[in-house]
């Protein structure tokens, strides 16, 4: 229930299309989009992020990944990632 | 032949007829002797000369020393010849006697060597010695008596051969210590070279006269590459085709559920979501597509320098044959096709006669033209006026149709969806352009046209004049303007007015409103009614009468229309009655874009929307409340009036909501709002120009000072807030950047001779920005507008809404100022 709540107030924000959240092995669990676009999202950032992850971890072993935002031409896709599971967000914003 | 006196002689059997030594004669083998006496071989040698046997010895014959000559006879042939003569008197001695002694010489020597071997040879010689001697002589056993010895010449032969002592032989004798003999000796070594003079050596030296110094010397030099070989092997892999086949792997419904609840996952939402609203908020607050690279850019190049701003021209039309001294009144683009613009053309007349309008009845006819890029000297279009025009629009919703209004009050309205794709297809220069898009395939289309356009057709052919078009609906006359429509305007397409004068939501989405004003103080809004496609076109209807007569060649669009407007404001100052002649009207919700139509092309299989249009009911639809019907006016005497159109049911209120300003001289040629800022307003006129804002009562934000020239036309550019555009009447365009300068223009560029009469910019594409500048003449000038006049800089916006802010508020201040000054006037007055 709470689980319902948090991520209803985050869709719920303005301008937000989608989120997603996947777990440790990317699978989605819970997802706000269709179910293709879903596992496209889900396995193509979950890799980003492993990389992204141990690339901080390498450069200092004390620091670790706490927030990717990745800002395209269209969207902007945040991911915030765990350690169980990760959660992703796609925005969008029109200037 | 050892014995030199034997001389062997062939006897002819005649010479030994003379010598008597005949053979087997007197000489026998025995007794092989024969003396002859020397005379005898002188006498025969003397007789028979060269044919004597003696001859060859004859000169031996003559220095013989004796009395007879030996001859022997030699039956052996030992000598060589069967007779021998001996030369000598020793020889002949000896071989007469010591044949006798040489056999027993022989015997002796015989019998003394053979003494010790066998007797029987002695016997035998002894037997032949005797045989012989008994042949020769009997001569008795002498023993051999030694004879002088007689040199022959080998004396010397002997003494040669002979070794004699030449040196006498030198004795040495040597004596030693006897004790020394036999003793044990040792032996050392010794260093030769230690001792002088132990040895002797002979060194080699360089000996000078054999020293040649090589001066040259050929040598041969071979280079071999060192070559080696090596080789590897790889293996060879092949491309080969793999594919692989997957599905991504998804949670079962439950799995989803069980991990929703799980701890884990509220920790980790928890966790985690604060730091997504911080992200959205901050996404929210800043422009999170900002980019900085380009705005660094800009900055640079609008601070430095002074940027080249030019009115650069790209082209430019005119007519001679439509255009002959005749001015073009208002030029609007096309909204949808790139490239082509249209002019509405009038008579020239100077200024008293404009003032004094009144409608002219015009031998020319006057028209629209449509021009087109791509072709500058033909105009592409023809639209007929039945007055000249002086001012036209582009139906925002649909731009193939055209509302003008004409001098004389009427308004009119064309359709040229027929010529729609000609226009698209401008690009080819149009001699000999035959039209493709009238030859409609549609059948449904093609009844219709049974009415239309036989004269087009025929002008058609002739394919040097542009295509005419007549215009398909025309107010009637007693219900338009008393005066010229100088402004006319589509109202946008989500509201509409019905005659009650509330507004409406327009639910089809199409413009069918128009709103004109003219100097005969009334503001008229009319309606594009709905026509029905006559199923037969000459029954039913029974405003048949008011129907206008149409030519037949009009399109079916409007026709049978009684055009009467819909409302009509008169414009009238209630406390002095005096009227106003609105000359530019400005609504407020004006804004509009223009749609571009995708389906044009289908414009011949489907109906044009209007012709199935029917009155809306105004039963279903939402009455619209939060839509400003404020507009404003700009009249002949150069007041600018704001007002509403709304109808006040309560008519206690007397004075409807107006206001007017008195700033210009002279009759206001432009009214327009700011197509960013909805409340602001310029106005030009005479020779000044004002920016208004609406709710700002005190006065114009911004008045400019008069300046040397008639200002006559004038725009708000289109990209930038701050930026418009003056025409004047000495044909220089005066561009004004609010933010650069207020006081003065920013920069001016003539561009022709005569008088600026109307401007109108447009966006064609993202890079070409034109401004179309017509003049007194005629000529319409297509200018490009430079990169730094049509880019507006960052911020711009934001800078000129905070200087409009600034001037509102610098008004309000010398209101209050004013009114403190006027307080105190009036105190000090009092006082």
């Amino acid at each position: 229930a709470e689980v319902e709540e948090t991520l209803k107030r985050i869709q719920a924000h303005k301008g937000v299309i989608a989120t997603i959240v996947i777990n440790a092995e990317g699978i989605p669990i819970r997802t706000t989009l269709d179910n293709s676009t879903t596992v496209q999202y889900a396995g193509l950032l979950h890799q980003l992020i492993l990389k992204t992850r141990s690339a901080v971890r390498d450069l200092d072993p004390q620091n670790d990944l706490t927030f990717l935002r990745i800002r395209t031409k269209k969207h902007e896709i945040m991911v915030a990632p765990g350690n169980i599971s990760i959660k992703i967000i796609v925005e969008l914003y029109v200037f | 032949i050892g014995h030199p006196e034997i001389f062997p002689l062939v006897f002819t059997t005649k010479t030994q007829e003379i010598f008597n030594c005949r053979i087997d004669e007197d000489v026998t083998e025995e007794n092989c002797f024969k003396l002859i006496k020397k005379e005898d071989i002188i006498q025969d040698l003397k007789t028979r000369a060269t044919v004597s046997d003696f001859h060859p010895v004859k000169k031996v014959v003559l220095e013989y020393p004796g009395e007879e000559l030996l001859v022997v006879f030699d039956a052996k042939f030992q000598y060589g010849q069967n007779f021998y003569f001996v030369a000598s008197e020793e020889a002949k001695e000896n071989l007469l006697k010591p044949p006798e002694t040489a056999e027993e010489k022989e015997e002796e020597e015989e019998e003394e060597k053979e003494e010790e071997e066998e007797e029987e040879k002695e016997e035998e010689e002894e037997e032949e010695e005797e045989n012989r001697e008994e042949t020769l002589e009997v001569h008795p056993y002498k023993p051999p008596v030694h004879k002088p010895w007689v040199s022959l010449g080998s004396e010397k032969e002997v003494e040669e051969e002979s070794v004699k002592d030449t040196v006498t032989k030198i004795k040495y004798m040597i004596s030693r210590v006897r004790r020394k003999f036999g003793a044990p000796i040792t032996f050392a070594d010794k260093n030769a070279s230690n001792v002088k003079d132990s040895y002797v050596e002979c060194t080699s030296y360089q000996d000078k006269t054999f020293s040649i110094k090589m001066l040259e010397k050929d040598v041969g030099i071979q280079m071999v590459p060192k070559v080696k070989e090596a080789s590897t092997q790889t293996k060879w892999a092949y491309p080969k085709n793999a594919a692989t086949q997957y599905f991504p792997r998804q949670l079962s419904n439950e799995e989803k559920e069980e991990s929703l609840s799980s701890e884990k996952l509220k920790e980790f939402l928890t966790s985690v979501h604060l730091r997504m609203e911080i992200a959205l908020q901050q996404n929210e607050i800043m422009n999170a597509f900002f980019d900085d690279w380009k705005a660094l850019a800009e900055d640079e190049s609008s601070s430095g320098g002074k940027p080249d701003v030019h009115l650069k021209a790209y082209q430019s039309f005119t007519d001679l044959h439509h255009l002959k001294d005749r001015t073009i009144s208002c030029i609007c683009w096309h909204p949808t096709i790139y490239g082509i613009i249209a002019v509405s053309v009038r008579e020239r007349l100077s200024y008293e006669e404009q003032v004094n309008l009144c409608d002219k009845s015009l031998l020319q006819q006057s028209v629209i033209l449509f021009w087109s890029f791509f072709d500058p000297i033909h105009p592409q279009l023809m639209l007929e006026c039945p007055e000249d025009i002086y001012c036209f629009q582009f139906s925002p919703s649909d731009p193939n149709i055209i509302a003008g209004g004409c001098i004389n009050g009427q308004v009119v309205l064309w359709d040229i969806s027929q010529h729609e794709e000609k226009l698209q297809n401008a690009k080819t220069v149009a001699d000999g352009v035959k039209k493709t898009a009238v030859n409609m395939v549609n059948a449904s289309i093609l009844n219709i046209l049974q009415y239309i356009y036989p004269s087009l057709t025929q002008v058609q052919q002739s394919s040097t004049e542009p295509p005419l078009v007549r215009y398909c609906a025309v107010s009637s006359i007693e219900y338009s303007h008393k005066k010229a429509v100088t402004d006319i305007h589509w109202l946008p397409d989500y509201f509409e007015d019905n005659q009650v004068g509330a507004t409406f939501e327009n639910r089809a989405e199409i413009c069918v409103q128009l709103v004109t004003c003219s100097p005969d103080s009334s503001v008229l809004f009319w309606d594009i009614p709905a026509t029905k496609l006559p199923e037969q076109p000459s029954s039913e209807k029974v405003k048949e009468k008011e129907v206008l007569y149409m030519p037949p060649d009009v399109p079916d669009t409007f026709k049978h229309l009684c055009w009467k407007p819909l409302t009509k404001i008169n414009l009238c100052e209630s406390d002095t009655n005096r009227e106003y002649g609105p000359v530019r009207i400005s609504l407020r919700e004006l804004h509009y874009h223009y749609k571009t139509s995708v389906n044009t092309l289908e414009v011949p299989a489907k109906e044009s929307p209007y012709r199935e249009m029917s009155t809306p009911s105004s039963k279903n639809l939402k009455v619209l409340e939060n839509i400003s019907t404020d507009f404003s006016v700009g009249t002949e005497d150069g007041e600018i009036v704001y007002s509403n159109w709304k109808m006040e049911i309560d008519s206690n209120v007397a004075k409807p909501h107006t206001q007017k300003y008195a700033i210009h001289t002279e009759t206001i040629n432009t009214l327009q709002r700011s197509p960013f800022f909805k409340d602001i307003i310029l106005s030009i006129g005479g020779r000044n120009f004002a920016i208004w804002k609406e709710g700002v009562t005190n006065g114009p934000i911004l008045q400019s000072s008069c300046s040397a020239g008639r200002y006559t036309a004038g725009q708000w550019s289109l990209t930038r807030p701050g930026v418009f555009f003056i025409g004047r009447d000495d044909g220089n365009i005066d561009i004004w950047d609010l933010l650069k300068k207020t006081h003065e223009t920013s920069h001016f560029q003539n561009i022709s001779e005569s008088m600026i009469t109307f401007i109108s910019p447009w966006i064609a594409s993202a890079k070409q920005h034109f401004l179309a500048v017509s003049d007194d003449l005629g000529v319409l000038h297509v200018l490009e507008i430079c990169q730094t006049l049509s880019h507006p800089s960052r911020n711009e916006h934001a800078n000129v809404l905070d200087y409009f802010e600034r001037e509102v508020k610098y008004l309000k201040y010398c209101e209050q100022e004013f009114q403190e000054y006027q307080e105190f006037q009036a105190k000090t007055e009092l006082k």
